[in-house]
């Protein structure tokens, strides 16, 4: 296949402020190559990724979600990490009953001095997402209602 | 002055919001006295060219509950919505999907294929599948299309006021009704109304305490107790992801909340409400521990959005892309 025609797949990542987000700040301030596919979100806590946020980003045209935190035992608000883990796992089934690859969903561990980690993840990552496809599942889902700023609030 | 004019309509939908309009009991007499009923198909004999005729506008109120599945469903919920002044999605299955709606977690080939195929009480020799039309020596008959997938009442017209439930329960209509009788004021159009402003929990009285839970029950797995949160208990309640306004009917009854009255205000997705809620119970932080509990969850998905399908973010399965 041609380079231009490649299926360039739109992540979104939702990173820790205290691990996964420096680890990927140093990543780029230590100049490694990192597919740019991942568009980074900066959250608290690893524990604030509503499950919402993950459906309405694939809603919203995103082929793959990554939810990055603190490695166990290490989350700055205890449990937040914990947390994200049995929230992810729960959710991936959920999404296969939807008919959607698990493996768009992806969970991982990286502290602030991981930059290599991020790196490699958000490569691996691509490559994945790009191997499956496209998910698409926004013509079809028009009819969606707005994210209201209440909802992310509650 | 002639009376305000008052429809009802079921499209896909079990017939029980039809009953729970007849359990106002004596208050029936009331709105029957009030109301001009002009169309009622379960109830009185219209035809559907009566409302046709009808001028546009000239409903000033429509209940219509029942999901949107057919083509008929479909296009009589935008005669009565052209018909009508005030179009109320009443019912779990109008507001949400419902368990009609419980069908978007499969397809409609695989529906057909069952009942006309697969299913073992199915004798079909010649392979026969509804067809839209069909010849017969008589002339052309035609029957509602069945659509791929199923939509809610907002997803297919404007609708004014949302009344969820399964069904909406006898209180919360006689409170809706006097309230449209009196000419109260009412909400602006898009709110729910008949339901409370909270979740199922706030209306339970259990005891909740900090919810460990390593193994979950189905609920004919044990007797709870009838004082504690069923949560703790590791039965799954959706209580934390469902509107109030049914008073806890079923937690009272000893049994979880299901979730039909749809997901709490300021909740978009009530099974990622859900998901949420049951994530934070689960006691363990050991991957392989967390996935063994999580497998005594037989229908993940048909269990958080029994109610909210097509309702939801994710709103039908996909077939899985070809690779
Ligand atoms: S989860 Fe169920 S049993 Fe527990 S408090 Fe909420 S409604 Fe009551
Ligand atoms: S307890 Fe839950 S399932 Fe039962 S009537 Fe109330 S909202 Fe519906
Ligand atoms: S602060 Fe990083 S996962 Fe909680």
């Amino acid at each position: 296949m041609k380079e231009q025609e490649r299926f360039e797949p739109r992540i979104i990542g939702f990173l820790c402020n205290w691990c996964a987000y420096t680890g990927a700040d140093l990543a780029g301030v230590s100049r490694m190559k990192s597919a740019p596919n991942v568009r980074v979100l900066r959250l608290m806590c690893s524990g604030r990724v509503d499950p919402t946020f993950v459906l309405r980003a694939f809603q919203l045209g995103a082929d793959g979600v990554l939810v990055a935190g603190c490695h166990p035992g290490d989350c700055h608000y205890q449990e937040g990490n914990y947390k994200a883990l049995r929230r992810t796992l729960l959710l991936k089934r959920v999404l296969r009953q939807f008919g959607i690859d698990e493996r768009r969903l992806r969970l991982e561990w990286i502290s602030a001095s991981e930059g290599e980690k991020f790196a490699r993840v958000a490569n691996e990552f691509t490559e994945e997402i790009r191997a499956l496809g496209p998910l698409e599942l926004t013509a079809a889902l028009e009819t969606g209602p707005a994210l209201e700023l209440e909802e992310v609030r509650a | 002055m002639s009376k305000p004019k008052l429809a009802l309509y079921w499209a896909a939908s079990c017939g029980g919001c039809e009953i729970t309009v007849l359990d106002i009991e004596e208050k029936i007499l009331d709105v029957a006295a009030f109301f001009d009923i002009v169309f009622w198909p379960c109830a009185m004999d219209f035809k559907y060219k009566d409302v046709e005729a009808m001028e546009d506008g000239s409903i000033d109120l429509c209940l219509f509950n029942g999901a949107i599945r057919t083509s008929e469903n479909e296009a009589i919920a935008r005669l009565l919505r052209r018909k009508s002044k005030i179009l109320v999605a009443f019912g779990s299955c109008a507001c949400d999907g419902c368990i009609p709606g419980l069908a978007n977690l499969t397809t409609r080939e695989e529906i057909l294929d069952w009942v006309y195929r697969g299913s073992p009480s199915t004798i079909n020799e010649n392979g026969v599948r509804p067809q839209p039309k069909v010849r017969v020596p008589e002339g052309e008959l035609e029957i509602p299309e069945f659509y791929e997938e199923v939509r809610t009442l907002a997803q297919v017209v404007p609708v004014d006021y949302f009344m969820p439930g399964c069904p909406p329960q006898p209180p919360q209509i006689v409170k809706v009704m006097t309230a449209i009788m009196t000419g109260a004021q009412l909400p602006p159009p898009g709110s729910v109304i008949g339901a409370g402003d909270k979740t199922c929990c706030d209306e339970c009285g259990r005891t909740r305490q900090e919810k460990r839970v390593k193994r979950f029950y189905r609920p004919w797995e044990l007797v709870p107790d009838p004082d504690q949160c069923l949560l703790d208990q590791g039965i799954i309640c959706l209580g934390p992801a469902t509107r109030s306004g049914c008073g806890a009917l079923c937690v009272k009854a000893n049994m979880p909340c299901r979730g039909c009255y749809g997901p709490p205000p300021n909740v978009t997705d009530q099974g990622a409400k859900m998901i949420s809620a049951l994530a934070s119970v689960i006691d363990s932080q050991d991957p392989e521990e967390i996935q063994r509990i999580l497998d005594q969850i037989p229908d993940p998905a048909g269990t958080f959005y029994r109610f909210s399908v097509p309702a939801s973010l994710l709103h039908r399965r996909r077939s899985a892309p070809a690779a």
